[in-house]
């Protein structure tokens, strides 16, 4: 039966997803930015090699199970793009920090001293 | 706690985003009592700013809207800014919360020597919460006491009294909603001396109007964990 080596593909898969969002884009700095591009690398060899070799595809797709080259592909890339959006909101959030920072460094500048008598503001 | 022989010096911190109707009000009837209050306007597109500094309060101004975290921060870095302060209050703009209450949780504060008192709506039976509310207010405090280790009742009261010296380790990076979860967390892991006090909220049209959408939990939900 091929329904039962897909299930297990799936279940690596979704694995693969939550171990990457939470390990490698929580390590940060270059590290992290380094594997990125690895696996970006990784990931635009592959798809020209697959454009050349289509068969080489298919029969990576049988080793793990999966039918055809083209699920495999259809799974890798959502893999990629969940990785993608989830370093995306990472360096977002990094950002948001940054000019959060920056804001109220420019609000407590414009911002009238506090009163050093007793007799309030 | 103040050094022997300085008068204590509370500060009012008031994060406000767009509360010109009621902001006046609410700053003169907390100048009665306290005298020092920041008003941090977060970016507010109407006359909130004016509005605060005519009642007598310090305006701070962020440049941008960045949430009711940022601003809360903004106020507490502004109070530390004054050498005589001894406490903050973090107080809501929308007038909900109740300036006696307010009194009496400096003064346990004080009292008691503590170093944070964190306002609960559910220590009696004066506020009325409905009941979708309730649910996910409770929900959020047995949350938090996961999280933090704290036994709250309320985790998500904008009324509180914290003293200098915790203030100085706490570091809100929440920008929105979830930074009051983050502040509890922080106050957790700080392991000081803490107490609840019972806080009677009135919920008004315009609280109600202004206040946040029960399906933001799902945002601050999202927030806390992918941090």
């Amino acid at each position: 039966m091929t329904t039962v080596p897909i299930l297990v593909f799936q279940i690596a898969a979704v694995v693969a997803v939550i171990l990457i969002a939470f390990f490698i884009l929580r390590g940060g700095g270059a590290r992290h930015q380094a594997i990125q591009r690895i696996l970006l690398v990784l990931f635009v060899v592959g798809a020209a090699v697959s454009v050349f070799f289509p068969q080489l595809l298919t029969w990576l797709a049988r080793l793990v199970g999966i039918g055809r080259g083209t699920d495999l592909l259809l799974y890798v890339l959502v893999i990629a793009f969940l990785g993608f959006a989830a370093s995306t909101y990472r360096r977002s959030r990094q950002l948001e920090g940054q000019i959060t920072e920056l804001s109220r460094q420019i609000a407590l500048l414009g911002a009238k001293k506090p009163p050093s008598d007793d007799r309030g503001v | 706690m103040w050094e022997t022989g300085q008068m204590p010096r509370t500060w009012v911190v008031i994060p406000m985003y767009n509360e010109g109707r009621v902001i006046e009000d609410v700053v003169a009837e907390v100048r009665r009592t306290f005298p020092y209050v920041v008003c941090v306007d977060d970016g507010s597109s109407d006359e909130s700013a004016e509005a605060a500094g005519a009642a007598g309060a310090v305006v701070v101004r962020h440049p941008i809207n960045m949430g009711q975290g940022a601003a809360l921060q903004t106020g507490f870095d502004y109070a530390l800014s004054d050498p005589a302060m001894t406490e903050v209050v973090t107080f809501d703009a929308d007038g909900q919360h109740q300036v006696a209450d307010a009194v009496g949780m400096v003064q346990k504060l004080r009292d008691e020597d503590l170093d944070v008192v964190i306002g609960s709506r559910f220590l009696d039976e004066r506020t009325e919460v409905a009941r979708l509310r309730k649910v996910i207010l409770k929900t959020a405090a047995v949350y938090t006491r996961w999280t933090s280790g704290m036994a709250l009742t309320d985790a998500h009261n904008g009324l509180r009294a914290i003293d200098r010296g915790l203030l100085q380790r706490l570091r809100l990076r929440q920008n929105r909603m979830a930074h009051a979860s983050e502040l509890v967390d922080q106050i957790g892991a700080a392991r000081v001396k803490w107490a609840e006090y019972p806080t009677h909220i009135i919920y008004s049209e315009y609280s109600k109007a202004k206040g946040q959408s029960l399906l933001n939990s799902v945002n601050i939900l999202f927030e806390l964990i992918f941090r």
